[in-house]
Order: C-alpha cells, then sequence, then structure tokens
C-alpha cells in the first residue's frame, strides 16, 4: 500500500465555521497537538485563505502575520502550510511576507476552470525554493477533460500536485472516481483530494479518491470547516489504517488532538444541517452557509430557496456579496422560490 | 454632433479584447481618429477585427510608433502593466499623450466623473481598473458624505470570457492599483479589492460591490449623492446601473453596482470592458475638445 500525504486544515477551513474568528491562542494549542500527532501538513489562515479577512467574506480578529508566527512557532515535524487565491493576496503584500515567516508548503487555489491566474504565484513559490501544490475549488462545475487540462495547466507552471476541492460537497463517490482517475492518468504529478461532507460522503469519497489513485487527502479534526464540515481526519486516518494505508500519523495522539480540538476550538461539533444539505445539492460553495442564514434571517426569506438560487446562478466562492442580492430578489418577488421544483 | 474641426489622432497600442473594444467605440467619436491600431500577431483577431474596418495595423509593438511618430498625437496603451511601464519612457521622449488602460499606475489616476478637468494637463494618465471604474466614484462620495471613514472595500466579479491574458497575469497590479485609487479619492484609512472571475454561462455581467465602514453612517445624504453621481457616470457609461443600495446591512454600507457594455466587441455582458473604455474615451474627447477651444481663443485673439 502507498505512502499517503494527509493534509489537516482544520486551523483554516475550520475558520469558515466561526466567521474566521480563531484565536491565537487556538491556533498554538491544535497545531500543537496536530505536531505531536505527526501530521505532516498543518494549513492554517482565514477560511478563504491569505490576504481573505474582508467585509466579503469575514473579518478575523488577527493579521496573517500573527496566524502563521504563532503556528510556525508550534510545528516542529509538520509543514506549515497556506491556501492562497490570486485575487485575494498579492505576491509582494501578501505571498512574500508570508514564506518570509516560514511557511513550507503553499496551496495556490483557483475556481476550477480559472487556471492561468495561478501562474505567476506558483512561480514564486518555486523561485522561492518552496513546495507548491494547485488546487481547483468548486470541482463539481467541470468535467474530468475540462478539470484535466486546467490541472496541466498548473503542472507546467510549477505545480508539484494538483488537489481537488468538492467545495460544495456535491460529490458522490463515482463523480470522484472518474475525476480523479483522469487526472492520475493525465498528470505526472501526484493529485489529492478535499472533501466536504454536506451529502454525508465526505469519508466515502476520500477513499474512493485514494482508490483511484490520489495519494493526497485532507481531513480536518472532527470535521470542523465550512458548511457541513470537511472529512472528519481522525476518522479518515482511522479507517485508512484499517484498508492498510500508511499515514505516519500516531492513532492515539490524532485522536486526542481532535478531542482537544472540540474542546478547545470549536463552540459546536460539525454537524450537516438542513440548509447545509441544500448547499450540496445545489452545488453552492459550502462557506456560504453562515451568510446566507443571517442575509436570510434579515430579508425574511427562505435560506433553502437563497441556496438553490445561487445555484441556478452558478455562483462561485468568493461571490458572498451575491447572496444579498439574490435574497433581496428573493423577497422582492423578482426571483421566484425555487424549493418545489427540486 | 456638429464638427468643424480635425478630429485627434489616435494610436491604439494593444489589439486584446480592451484594444479591440476601444477601437470600436473610438469609430463612433467624431473627435477622435483611430490612425494606427498596433497588436504582435497579425492573424490575432484584434488585427483582423481592425482591418476589416479598414483601420491601419501594425504587428510590431511599440516600434510601430517610434518608426513613424507623426502618426499620432495620443496614444492608448491596452497592453499590460510590465509592458506600459517600458513603453511610457519612450512615449514620453516622443511627445506623445498617453491613456494607461493598465493598472501600471504609472501616470495620474484618471476617473472621468470625479477629476477628469485636472487630468487634461497631464501627459501621462492611468485609467485605474475596471473595478475601480466602477467603484472609485461611489467611494468618492463616501468620503465626502460620511466622517471617519475607516476602511472601504470593492469586490468585482467578471465574466471570465472578458478576462484575456493581460487581465489574468495583471491580477496583483489590479489590486494594488484599485486599492490605491480607493484610498486616495475616498480618503479611508484602509482598502482592500477583491476579483472574482466567474466562467457561468450565459455569462454574467460586470458586478461591484462596495463595502464601508464609517463612524456614523449617514445614508440620507449618501443616497441623495449616488443618485447624482450615478446620472454624471451614465453620460459616459450608460450600462452603469445600481442594483442595491446604499443599504446598512450587519453594520455596513453596501452599494451594488451592475455595469452592462454596449456589446461591441464582446457582447453585453463585459461591462468591465466598457466601464474603462468608456473613460478613456471620455478622458481622450476631453483633451480633444480642450484644445480645440484653445485652437479658438487663439484665432479669435489672432483675429
Amino acid at each position: 500500500m502507498p505512502r499517503i500525504l494527509i493534509s489537516d486544515p482544520t486551523l483554516r477551513d475550520g475558520n469558515h465555521a466561526v466567521q474566521h474568528k480563531l484565536s491565537l491562542s487556538q491556533i498554538a494549542a491544535y497545531a500543537a497537538a496536530a505536531d505531536a500527532a505527526l501530521v505532516p501538513i498543518v494549513e492554517v489562515g482565514h477560511g478563504n485563505g491569505l490576504a481573505a479577512s474582508s467585509l466579503q467574506i469575514g473579518e478575523a480578529p488577527a493579521t496573517d502575520r500573527e496566524m502563521l508566527t504563532v503556528a510556525r512557532e508550534n510545528l516542529k515535524r509538520s509543514k506549515l502550510c497556506i491556501h492562497v487565491m490570486p485575487g485575494f493576496a498579492t505576491i509582494p503584500r501578501d505571498l512574500k511576507p508570508a514564506i518570509d515567516i516560514g511557511v513550507d508548503v503553499v496551496r495556490v487555489a483557483s475556481h476550477c476552470s480559472e487556471a492561468d491566474i495561478t501562474q505567476r504565484h506558483i512561480a514564486y513559490v518555486r523561485e522561492r525554493g518552496k513546495q507548491v501544490f494547485g488546487v481547483l475549488m468548486m470541482t463539481h462545475m467541470l468535467t474530468k477533460e475540462r478539470l484535466t487540462e486546467e490541472a496541466l495547466k498548473m503542472e507546467s507552471y510549477g505545480a508539484e500536485a494538483i488537489i481537488l476541492m468538492d467545495s460544495a460537497g456535491a460529490f458522490l463517490p463515482g463523480d470522484v472516481a472518474e475525476r480523479v482517475t483522469a487526472l492520475v492518468a493525465a498528470l505526472g504529478i501526484p493529485v489529492g483530494f478535499h472533501a466536504h461532507n454536506n451529502l454525508g460522503m465526505a469519508i466515502a469519497n476520500s477513499i474512493t479518491a485514494l482508490q483511484s489513485g490520489a495519494t493526497i487527502v485532507d481531513g480536518t479534526a472532527r470535521g470542523f470547516g465550512a458548511g457541513a464540515g470537511n472529512a472528519q481526519l481522525e476518522v479518515l486516518v482511522a479507517v485508512m489504517h484499517k484498508l492498510g494505508y500508511e499515514t505516519g500519523i500516531d492513532l492515539y495522539k490524532i485522536l486526542d488532538a481532535a478531542d482537544l480540538a472540540e474542546r478547545e476550538i470549536m463552540p459546536s461539533v460539525p454537524t450537516i444541517s438542513s440548509v447545509s444539505i441544500v448547499s450540496g445539492l445545489a452545488g453552492v460553495f459550502s462557506g456560504f452557509v453562515k451568510h446566507v442564514n443571517r442575509v436570510s434571517s434579515q430579508f425574511n426569506v427562505d435560506p433553502r430557496d437563497v441556496f438553490f438560487e445561487l445555484g441556478r446562478r452558478r455562483i462561485v466562492a468568493g461571490q458572498e456579496d451575491l447572496i444579498i442580492e439574490v435574497a433581496n430578489a428573493l423577497a422582492s418577488g423578482a426571483a421566484l422560490p425555487a424549493g418545489e421544483v427540486h | 454632433m456638429v464638427r468643424n474641426h480635425e478630429p485627434l489622432r489616435v494610436a491604439i497600442l494593444g489589439s486584446g479584447n480592451i484594444g479591440t473594444d476601444l477601437l470600436l467605440k473610438i469609430q463612433r467619436s467624431p473627435w477622435l481618429d483611430c490612425k494606427l491600431f498596433i497588436g504582435r500577431n497579425l492573424s490575432s483577431p484584434g488585427l483582423t477585427t481592425a482591418s476589416a474596418l479598414g483601420v491601419p495595423i501594425s504587428d510590431k509593438s511599440v516600434e510601430a510608433i517610434l518608426e513613424n511618430p507623426d502618426c499620432c498625437d495620443v496614444v492608448f496603451d491596452a497592453t499590460s502593466a510590465r509592458d506600459h511601464l517600458r513603453h511610457w519612457p519612450l512615449l514620453q521622449a516622443l511627445g506623445k499623450r498617453v491613456i494607461d488602460l493598465t493598472p501600471s499606475r504609472a501616470g495620474k489616476m484618471c476617473i472621468p466623473a470625479v477629476n477628469l478637468e485636472e487630468c487634461l494637463a497631464e501627459q501621462n494618465v492611468n485609467m485605474v481598473t475596471c473595478g475601480g471604474q466602477a467603484s472609485v466614484p461611489l467611494a468618492h462620495l463616501i468620503g465626502k458624505t460620511q466622517e471617519d471613514v475607516d476602511y472601504v472595500e470593492v469586490v468585482s466579479s467578471i465574466s471570465s470570457r472578458s478576462a484575456g491574458p493581460a487581465t489574468r497575469i495583471n491580477i496583483d497590479e489590479y489590486i494594488e492599483t484599485t486599492e490605491s485609487a480607493i484610498r486616495s479619492f475616498s480618503g479611508a484609512k484602509r482598502s482592500k479589492a477583491i476579483l472574482i472571475l466567474n466562467p457561468a454561462v450565459p455569462c454574467i455581467d460586470m458586478q461591484t460591490t462596495i463595502f464601508a465602514k464609517v463612524a456614523e453612517p449617514r445614508m440620507d445624504l449618501l443616497k441623495m449623492a449616488v443618485d447624482s453621481m450615478v446620472a454624471r457616470i451614465r453620460k459616459y457609461v450608460p450600462g452603469y446601473q445600481v442594483i442595491l443600495g446604499p443599504i446598512l446591512e450587519n453594520g455596513r454600507i453596501v452599494i451594488m453596482i451592475r455595469v452592462q457594455g454596449l456589446g461591441d466587441y464582446l457582447p453585453k455582458y463585459a461591462g468591465n470592458l466598457d466601464i474603462i473604455n468608456c473613460a478613456a474615451v471620455a478622458m481622450a474627447e476631453a483633451y480633444a475638445q480642450n484644445s480645440m477651444s484653445a485652437v479658438r481663443s487663439a484665432e479669435i485673439k489672432h483675429a
């Protein structure tokens, strides 16, 4: 069985679940616990990554510099990783100082069809001699053929692995298998998978990805992440060990880290809320759920209708402002509630 | 329009989406005459379009102007920020007026609805960015009507189809230039710009949201000011409209803008091309009218 690389974005994706308000002491505590469990890669930062603290997405109480500095101090064996989206983070203002602080791995992300905006950021990380992965988000929105084209672009820019994100938690195992299989066949670099649990498929989809040839998977403590959460890391590790995959992770210590995370960093353990199920069905970014709930209650509309309308408009990650417009349109009767037709 | 003058002679450097759309707009202007349309590849869609319109073309980039400096008085630069920094000293030495559509920030930043007159004397004006043209006039109003503007943030979504290779490669410069314009025109202490490309089909219209945090929102003053500003902008960008606000949501001022284009080179969804090109044309026409009136008053004095 091949050795699988586990990447843990609890301290990044989990930030979506707390409106990006993870504190420095919470970051320190979980980073130290993940390090003790020998988690290979620990991803830290605002939910949308570097330089994403904003009114659009949510303001973080700590700066990127503060978050990365405290994480760096608490990671001895684990690599420190950041998520970077061109359009939010620039090279001189954000990426350069992050690497100066001691980031080891940079995951440069774009919407699944827009890989060419990652070219300069990926090249810059290579110039600095750090590890760089390309991340394609919302991959349920593209066919396997188009996804392969975009992944090949990232490989040509210098990416050392490609991660497919099921950002909306919209995939069923068959969807994962066909896309991962196509990428593994076409690329000369490793392929990874990042699940969301809106339809209860996060662990099953992650295992399917591995069985289709992926060698990198993401998981978070208790599934702490946007919307319905991610693949639950400690479950993923247990299942992988049972299947015979090597992770290099200490089982008891990752269970301890998950217990600590539940106690110290999450106000509530992620569940698949009714609205998150609709988010998965509609194929809308999981991280929208808090915004949709808040805005829907202000405009007195059904958040499920908002999600279906956002899905109909094929809204992508980062377009949180359009939630207000859609809720306003539903409230004024300019858009029809969509619930019944689904 | 009655015209008893020679139009201003212009050249367009850059034959991508922006340059080609700009050409189609200039073809309609009674004040401007495109004497040379310049790219790097004769078989590109932009040069083919220009050629079909009977506009002289060249594939020699800035060399085309260096070789034939008398071809024009004004140069529109629709290449990339990095290329503009190379072009500008060459064009400056030739005494050309330059209207820069890249986010280079080499020249004075120009938002016609706000500071067109102040830019008339400049040899190089920078048209900021599409998101800047959409948001800065309103950010400027927030600065004028509100006290203690802490923060202004602008988020623009554009259709993927409308973002050509130079736009994509300049995404960092887009952010830096838009943020700098927001601060300088609104007086906000902090600013942030975010750009999202949306590949949905049918293509989405360009949309920009302006968020602001101010000490004590004064919405009545802002609402009145927005109406008259929108009317000013619509004189040169007819497809500019407020689709929401200004409202207070979650303690922040929110205004949402949608910009539909005229459908010249790309269909109407590409409001991002339209708004920066309409602004550039407004700037060039103002030069033309200004120099005409200067000539006229000289003639009157002479008589």
